[in-house]
C-alpha cells in the first residue's frame, strides 16, 4: 500500500517571473522529491511547460497533484504516468576522453550503437549527443564510463501523451 | 487622466470597497501614505508595529468577512508583517498585504531596507505580486482581492517598487477579473453528494464535524439546517466555534486535544464522520491510527489538497460548503439513531467541562464563565495558550464570527491588534479580548492606537504569571522543569494600562471578579484592561496527550 512509484507530471504554467520558484518551493516546503525538472517556453510564448519527475506513494502523488494545481500560476497539471500512454525522452551530452586514435575509433563505434551524434571533436576528447529514455541513457553512460567520461550534462525528462490523448 | 502609482493604488482600493488600512509608515512606502493623507473614504489606521497592522487587518477580516488590508514599508516593515501573514494563511483569512519596495534599479543590490519579501513570504501566502510599473497596479489590485476572497481565502501580497508608486500612469480599473489558471471548484459533484446522502441515511452512529471553513463560506445557516433536519450530533472545531450554537442539545462542543470528552468519544465510536470545512488537524485527531477507526468519512472542502491529506476519505466532495450543504440538505431527513443520541447525551452529562474551585484562588475558568455571563453577545478575540482553551471551553458561542483566534499558526500576540480590527469592522458590537499575560505583552504597544481611537475594548488578562500552556506541558511531560516560563517579573498590567491612557483594574479575589466586569461594562470611552490574577498552576483539562488517541483523553477531575 505504501509502495513508492515514479510519476511524470506535465505542468503548464504562466511564463512569468518567479513561477519556477513557487513550484520548487512547494516541493521543498512540503518534503516532496524532485528527481528531475525541465522547464521551457511552449509554442505559446505566454505559457511554459514544466516536466517534473517525482516519486512517492499514492497519497503523496495525489498531494503533489493537488498542491501543484493550487498554485495560482499553474494552468494545468497532468500526471502522465496515469493519464494514458506517453512518450518520454531525455538528451545527454557526454564528453569522452579519446587520447589515442584506437580508443577514439572504439568510442565512435559505441556511439553508433546508441545512435549518438558527434557534435564536437578535439585531439584528446569528443562530445556526443544521445537522446532516449532513461534505460538507454543509463546503458550508454555505463559503457562510456569505461572509456572515461570527462563531463556530462543532461536535460531531465520531457514527455507527452501519445496521439489524441490530451 | 494620469495619476501617480500611489494614487492609482488608493483609487483601486476604493473600488474594492476598502474601509480601513492598517499600517506603519516608512521610506519605501511614503508615496502611498502620502496619497492616503487626508483621504476620507479609506481610513488609515496607524499601528505601532507592522505585526499589529497585519493582525488588525486579519481581525477585521475575521469579524466582517471582508478583505483586510495591511500596509508597510520595505525590508523590516515587510518582515514584521510576516507573522501576521502566516497567521492569516494558516486560517485561510482574506487579506491583502501591501509593501513598499526599494526603487526598481536598486532591487537585488542589497540596498538600504531592501528585502526580497516575495521570496520570504512565498510559502505563507496564497499568491504574491511584485510591481515595477505604475500601469500594472490597478490590474494587480483587482486580481489580488479576487484571489484573497474567492476559493479558499488567504493572504495576497503586493510589493510595489517606490518608482512605480511615484510614476504616473492612466488609471483604468478592470470591471471583471478572469485568471485563466484560477478556477476554484465551488459546486460539489452531484454524484458524490448523493453518495454522501446515502451514507448518512445508512449510518447508525453518525456525527457532524464542522470547522472554520463553514464560517469562511458563510455556511452556518446551512450547517444548522443540516443538523436540525437530520438531528445528528455535531462537534465544531476551535476554528468553527459559533457556526452551530454550543447551547443546543445536539452540540457536543469542541473536539480534540482540549476538547470535550463527549466529542472525542463520539469520534472513537462513530460509524460515519461528516467533515465540513475541517481539515483533520493533528490537534483534533490525536494519533491518526486510533482516530475514528470504525467510521466512514465524508469530507466537504473547497481545497482538494486538504482532502485525504491526513485521513483517508470515503466520499470526498470538493466545493464551497454553502453550495454543497444546500444540495445535501435537499437529500437528507431525520436520522433513525436514537440509541446513539442517547449515548451522546449520557457522555455530555457525565463529562462536562469542569474544574475545582480552590480556596483563596481566582480560578481562570470561573473568570471565563463570568465573562460569558456578562458578555454573551460579544465578539471574543482570544490569544494563544491556556486562556484560549478555557475561553473555547467555557464561553458558549452561538454565532459565527463571534469567536476569533489564531487556531492554525497559534500566534501569541495576535489578539489585541485583531480586536482593534474587529472593533473597527463591527462598531456596534462589544469586543472582548481574552488574553494571557505572556501573549498580551507581545503586542502590548497596540494599546496606543486603541486608546487614541477611544475603542471600547474589554481587555481581560488571565494572568497566571507563567507561559501557562508550556508550563503545563513541563509539569506533565518534563518533570516540572520550568524552563523559561516563569513570568513573575510581569509588570503591573493595571498600572501599565493607565500609563497608556486606558482604564486599568486588577482583580486578585474571586468576589471582585463580577464587580470588575460590571465596572468594565460601564466604560465606553476607551479600552479597559482588567488584570485577573488567577491560580498559577491550574491546568487545562480534558487533555489528549500529544501522540495519544482520542479515546485516551485525560479527564482531569475523575
Amino acid at each position: 500500500m505504501n509502495s513508492e512509484e515514479r510519476h511524470i507530471f506535465s505542468v503548464l504554467v504562466e511564463n512569468r517571473f518567479g513561477v519556477l520558484a513557487r513550484v520548487a518551493g512547494l516541493f521543498s516546503g512540503r518534503g516532496f522529491n524532485i528527481d528531475s525538472l525541465n522547464v521551457a517556453e511552449t509554442h505559446d510564448s505566454s505559457i511554459s511547460q514544466i516536466t517534473l519527475v517525482t516519486h512517492g506513494d499514492a497519497q503523496i502523488i495525489e498531494q503533489i497533484y493537488h498542491h501543484l494545481n493550487r498554485l495560482i500560476d499553474v494552468i494545468e497539471v497532468t500526471d502522465l504516468s496515469t493519464a494514458g500512454t506517453h512518450v518520454e525522452r531525455e538528451l545527454v551530452l557526454i564528453k569522452v576522453a579519446t587520447e589515442d586514435p584506437q580508443k577514439r575509433t572504439e568510442v565512435l563505434q559505441v556511439a553508433e550503437v546508441f545512435r549518438g551524434r558527434v557534435i564536437d571533436m578535439k585531439p584528446a576528447s569528443l562530445v556526443l549527443e544521445i537522446t532516449g529514455d532513461e534505460g538507454k541513457l543509463k546503458a550508454a553512460i555505463d559503457i562510456f564510463n569505461t572509456y572515461g567520461i570527462l563531463e556530462l550534462a543532461r536535460t531531465g525528462k520531457i514527455a507527452m501523451l501519445r496521439g489524441s490523448e490530451f | 487622466m494620469e495619476l501617480s502609482g500611489a494614487q492609482i493604488l488608493v483609487d483601486s482600493l476604493k473600488r474594492e470597497g476598502v474601509e480601513y488600512i492598517f499600517g506603519v509608515n516608512g521610506g519605501a512606502a511614503m508615496p502611498i501614505f502620502d496619497a492616503l493623507y487626508g483621504e476620507t473614504e479609506i481610513k488609515l489606521i496607524p499601528m505601532r508595529h507592522e505585526q499589529g497592522a497585519s493582525h488588525a487587518a486579519d481581525g477585521y477580516a475575521r469579524a466582517t468577512g471582508d478583505v483586510g488590508v495591511a500596509l508597510a514599508t520595505s525590508g523590516p516593515g515587510a518582515t514584521n508583517l510576516v507573522t501576521g501573514i502566516a497567521t492569516a494563511y494558516m486560517d485561510s483569512i482574506p487579506m491583502v498585504a501591501i509593501t513598499g519596495q526599494v526603487f526598481t534599479h536598486y532591487i537585488g543590490s542589497d540596498a538600504f531596507q531592501e528585502c526580497d519579501v516575495i521570496g520570504v513570504t512565498r510559502p505563507i501566502c496564497k499568491h504574491s505580486y511584485l510591481i515595477k510599473d505604475s500601469d500594472e497596479i490597478a490590474d494587480v489590485v483587482a486580481e489580488a482581492f479576487h484571489l484573497a476572497k474567492t476559493g479558499k481565502p488567504g493572504p495576497v501580497i503586493i510589493d510595489i517598487a517606490k518608482d512605480a508608486q511615484i510614476h504616473e500612469a492612466l488609471f483604468q480599473y478592470p470591471e471583471t477579473v478572469d485568471i485563466r489558471s484560477y478556477k476554484p471548484q465551488v459546486h460539489g459533484d452531484p454524484a458524490q453528494i448523493a453518495k454522501a446522502a446515502a451514507l448518512i441515511k445508512a449510518a447508525k452512529r453518525p456525527m457532524l464535524y464542522a470547522g472554520g471553513g463553514v464560517v469562511l463560506a458563510n455556511a452556518s445557516e446551512e450547517l444548522r439546517q443540516l443538523t436540525l433536519k437530520t438531528q445528528i450530533p455535531i462537534t465544531v472545531t476551535l476554528m468553527g466555534l459559533g457556526a452551530f450554537p454550543e447551547t443546543h442539545p445536539l452540540a457536543m462542543e469542541m473536539p480534540g486535544m482540549h476538547g470535550s470528552c463527549c466529542a472525542n468519544y463520539a469520534f472513537t465510536d462513530a460509524d460515519l464522520v461528516i467533515a465540513i470545512g475541517a481539515r483533520f488537524d493533528d490537534r483534533v485527531t490525536g494519533d491518526l491510527s486510533k482516530f475514528a477507526p470504525n467510521a466512514k468519512k465524508i469530507h466537504i472542502d473547497i481545497d482538494a489538497s486538504c482532502i485525504g491529506k491526513n485521513v483517508p476519505v470515503d466520499v470526498p466532495i470538493v466545493g464551497d460548503a454553502k453550495k454543497v450543504l444546500t444540495e445535501l440538505n435537499k437529500q437528507v431527513g431525520i436520522a433513525d439513531i436514537d440509541p446513539w443520541r442517547n449515548q451522546i447525551q449520557e457522555w455530555k452529562q457525565k463529562y462536562p467541562f469542569e474544574y475545582e474551585q480552590k480556596a483563596d484562588k481566582v480560578m481562570p475558568q470561573y473568570v471565563i464563565e463570568q465573562i460569558y455571563e456578562h458578555y454573551s453577545d460579544a465578539i471574543v478575540v482570544a490569544d494563544v495558550g491556556q486562556h484560549q482553551m478555557w475561553a473555547a471551553q467555557y464561553f458558549k458561542f452561538t454565532e459565527p464570527r463571534q469567536w476569533l483566534n489564531s487556531g492554525g499558526l497559534g500566534t501569541m500576540g495576535f489578539s489585541l491588534p485583531a480586536a482593534i480590527g474587529a472593533q473597527l469592522g463591527c462598531p456596534d458590537k462589544t469586543v472582548v479580548n481574552i488574553n494571557g499575560d505572556g501573549s498580551y505583552i507581545m503586542t502590548i504597544q497596540e494599546l496606543v492606537p486603541a486608546v487614541t481611537m477611544k475603542l471600547p475594548l474589554k481587555i481581560f488578562i488571565i494572568n497566571n504569571m507563567y507561559l501557562g500552556m508550556v508550563r503545563q506541558w513541563q509539569e506533565l511531560f518534563h518533570g516540572k522543569r520550568y524552563s523559561a516560563v516563569d513570568y513573575h517579573d510581569n509588570p503591573d498590567f493595571a498600572l501599565l494600562a493607565q500609563a497608556f491612557g486606558a482604564t486599568g483594574l486588577r482583580v486578585e479575589h474571586t468576589e471582585d471578579v463580577v464587580p470588575a466586569l460590571q465596572k468594565a461594562q460601564g466604560i465606553t470611552d476607551g479600552p479597559v484592561v482588567i488584570d485577573f490574577i488567577v491560580d498559577e498552576e491550574e491546568n487545562v483539562f480534558p487533555m489528549v496527550p500529544a501522540g495519544a488517541g482520542l479515546g485516551d483523553v485525560i479527564r482531569g477531575l475523575s
